[in-house]
């Protein structure tokens, strides 16, 4: 799960980071609000959506008055952003952020991951910070450090030095101010279970002090039972509404651009139903999984959701039971069938757990069902029908 | 005995007494597991489908010789029932659990460096010595006993697989689970080094999916240490770049990690690719065909 900015920062600050003050609007009377409340005389007026390379998009502007403030919340507001990150279609801005402005001496980035080949939660930091950091690991990786956090013996005061040390910080106060940022970091880091902590730019100002400027946080999905306050946090119009739809119903559903739509157990499974799909010369119109412990009423759900999407002109039901039982997809698809008056060729491949049974029902009901014998059958048939070719 | 388990695996189920621990640990006994008993704390000393419930794993092993344990316990306490199989010396721990937390098992991954245990899983089907033991949730009757071993991050990819094995009447060893997260137990490279050990394994069939690097580092472990044939096949060739494809650990999120860079690398380490998830079968047949 995503968070916006302005709440990153919001939980940054709870652990200790320096982040400037901010307040967020959903109109632009109260980005102006907003700004008069801060003081001073420059803010930044920060799309909120959750996509990078906001800036070069034009979603972040400097205001040195009320009045420009006004100006570039009356541009941004409801515009629609298209960044390397948002996709062709782009990205509705529906709330902004405004921020003070500060003396930016120099820009650096500082981002905690896990590194999988280790099991362990890994620091990277460079001193080249405010681009890519894509860019950096590919034309100076010598630009970056990484350095691992031991689990048991968690964070302590070197990580903090060899970090700000190794991102060429001298100053024996910055490099104190620094270590207390990567401290607090990590400390956010594990006890809110994020998945990516990323702040680019984190910046030194004029007047001496470490400030994380900008925030991206990704929180494990697995983890959020114990987070109750970050789920608050969600940001509905930021997610599919078929994406989050299907969740409910403990499907795992994700909308793609072709003709073909997929209902299958298992991700491994699903993900090789789409592959082959296309090395047959077909598009599959999402992944689906529907796990392995979906009711008759998930499976209808499945179909509906599938459905929804008007370019899907066949369906494919790939089936391994193993938890699963095939009898009770095939109620699934029989019961959906009735009630979606299904129009497009539906093919279906069941094998494993009940498989007789699961064959049984679907035989037995009127639907007019192409049955395919095994994963590569089921491919070619299904790619055929899309094509009007059944 | 194949690798791993076999006919002298003696097998607990932590968790035994909820409703999948429970079915799923009856059916690794019809299959014919020496199944011995369980473990669901606060359910000590009572007997639950005619086998004995302990309160610790500890208290288990001391009186079932158990030496092996499934996990069946839901997300939020999974690792520390598998934090409690490590302290206690279980040998091999086999975590079904779908679900655990990251932060979770980046310290159930430091916790096993060191200690006696081996970790399958977690988010796995499980293991699978066909016709001797069956500890997981996968359907035991498409197995058949033989040559080939298989190691997978999907569980039903790994049941296609098989199927498409039996089907050609070439049976398995043994058939591992290792799961979809990002921060397992064991990874390829642990299985393919008992298979290669293995005198009851003559191929080995490796089924990877996108996200991580866990492929490429055993495509070059095999260029150097493999002389028995494997056939991969990766998932995701047609998964966008930075959507979660079900599994938490498949995202692809740099360069490295897509189906295609997979392939590519597994292929120059002189690994036999399947391009498609329908060719296991053929492509194994072929290489053991070649093989002699």
């Amino acid at each position: 799960m995503n968070v916006h900015e302005y709440q990153a920062k919001e939980l940054m600050r709870n652990f200790g980071i320096a982040t400037l003050d901010g307040k967020m609007a959903t109109s632009v009377d109260d980005a102006v609000k907003a700004a008069e409340e801060l003081g001073g005389n420059l803010w930044v007026v920060k799309a909120q959506i959750h996509a990078g390379g906001r800036g070069k998009a034009g979603g972040v502007k400097i205001a040195k008055s009320l009045d420009e403030v006004r100006e570039h919340a009356t541009n941004i507001l409801g515009a629609t952003l298209i960044t390397h990150q948002t996709g062709p279609e782009g990205k509705q801005v529906n709330r902004l952020f405004i921020e003070q402005g500060c003396d930016i001496d120099h820009e650096y980035y500082a981002g905690l991951v896990l590194d999988r080949a280790t099991g362990k939660i890994t620091f990277m930091a460079s001193i080249e910070g405010g681009i890519e950091i894509e860019k950096v690991a590919e034309e100076t990786p010598e630009k970056i450090i990484k350095v691992s956090v031991d689990p048991a013996a968690g964070f302590t005061p070197f990580i903090g030095r060899k970090l700000a040390y190794g991102i060429g910080m001298k100053d024996k106060e910055m490099v104190k101010k620094a270590s207390k940022f990567f401290k607090g970091l990590y400390d956010l880091y594990v006890a809110t279970d994020c998945t990516i902590a990323e702040i680019n730019p984190l910046v030194t100002t004029k007047s001496g002090d470490v400030i994380a400027l900008d925030a991206k946080l990704n929180f494990d999905d697995n983890a959020l039972f114990r987070h109750p306050d970050i789920l608050a946090m969600q940001d509905e119009t930021e997610e599919s509404a078929l994406e989050l739809e299907a969740a409910e119903y403990g499907l795992s559903y994700i909308s793609l651009d072709g003709s073909i739509g997929c209902l299958v157990n298992g991700a491994g499974l699903a993900m090789g139903t789409m592959d082959i799909i296309k090395l047959e010369g077909g598009s599959p119109a999402n992944f689906l999984d529907v796990g392995g412990s979906a009711t008759k009423e998930a499976v209808e759900k499945a179909f509906s959701i599938i459905l929804s999407d008007p370019n899907v002109k066949a369906i494919l039901v790939n089936i391994f039971g193993g938890i699963m039982k095939c009898d009770i997809i095939a109620e699934g698809v029989v019961a959906a069938a009735a009630s979606l008056e299904l129009k497009v060729p539906l093919i279906v491949r069941l094998e494993g757990t009940n498989v007789n049974l699961g064959k049984k029902i679907l035989s037995e009901s009127t639907l007019d069902i192409i049955a395919a014998e095994d994963l590569g059958d089921a491919a070619r048939k299904a790619v055929a029908a899309a094509k009007g070719e059944a | 005995m194949a690798i791993l388990v076999g006919r002298d695996t003696k097998l607990i189920t932590v968790g035994f007494t909820g409703k999948q621990g429970t079915f799923h640990s009856l059916q690794s006994r019809d299959y014919g597991t020496n199944f011995v008993g369980g473990v669901t704390p606060g359910k000590g000393g009572t007997v639950h489908e005619g086998f004995p419930v302990f309160n610790t794993i500890a208290e288990s092993m001391e009186k079932t010789e158990a030496n092996a344990a499934m996990i069946f316990v839901p997300p939020p306490f999974a690792a520390d029932s598998i934090l409690e199989c490590i302290d206690a010396g279980m040998p091999l721990i086999i975590a079904i659990t779908e679900g655990i937390p990251i932060v979770d098992m980046v310290k159930v991954k430091a916790a096993l460096k060191g200690s006696s245990s081996r970790l399958i899983g977690p988010n796995c089907p499980g293991i699978i010595t066909p016709g001797e033991c069956k500890i997981g949730i996968m359907p035991g009757h498409i197995h058949m006993p033989g040559k080939v071993g298989v190691i997978s991050r999907s569980g039903t990819l790994t049941y296609e697989a098989v199927y498409q094995l039996t089907s050609r009447e070439i049976g398995q060893s043994t058939c591992v689970g290792i799961g979809g997260d990002p921060v397992n137990g064991t990874n390829f490279i642990d299985m393919l080094e008992l298979f290669e050990k293995d005198p009851d394994t003559e191929a080995v069939i490796m089924i990877g999916e996108i996200g991580g690097s866990a492929e490429a580092e055993a495509a070059h472990w095999i260029k150097k240490n493999m002389t028995k044939p494997v056939v991969s096949f990766i998932a995701g060739a047609s998964a966008p770049a930075g959507k979660r494809m079900g599994h938490a650990g498949a995202i692809i999120s740099g360069g490295d990690d897509t189906a295609e860079a997979k392939f590519r690398i597994l292929e120059e380490c002189g690994v036999t690719i399947a391009r498609s998830p329908a060719e296991l079968g053929e492509k194994m047949e072929e290489a053991l065909k070649a093989r002699g």
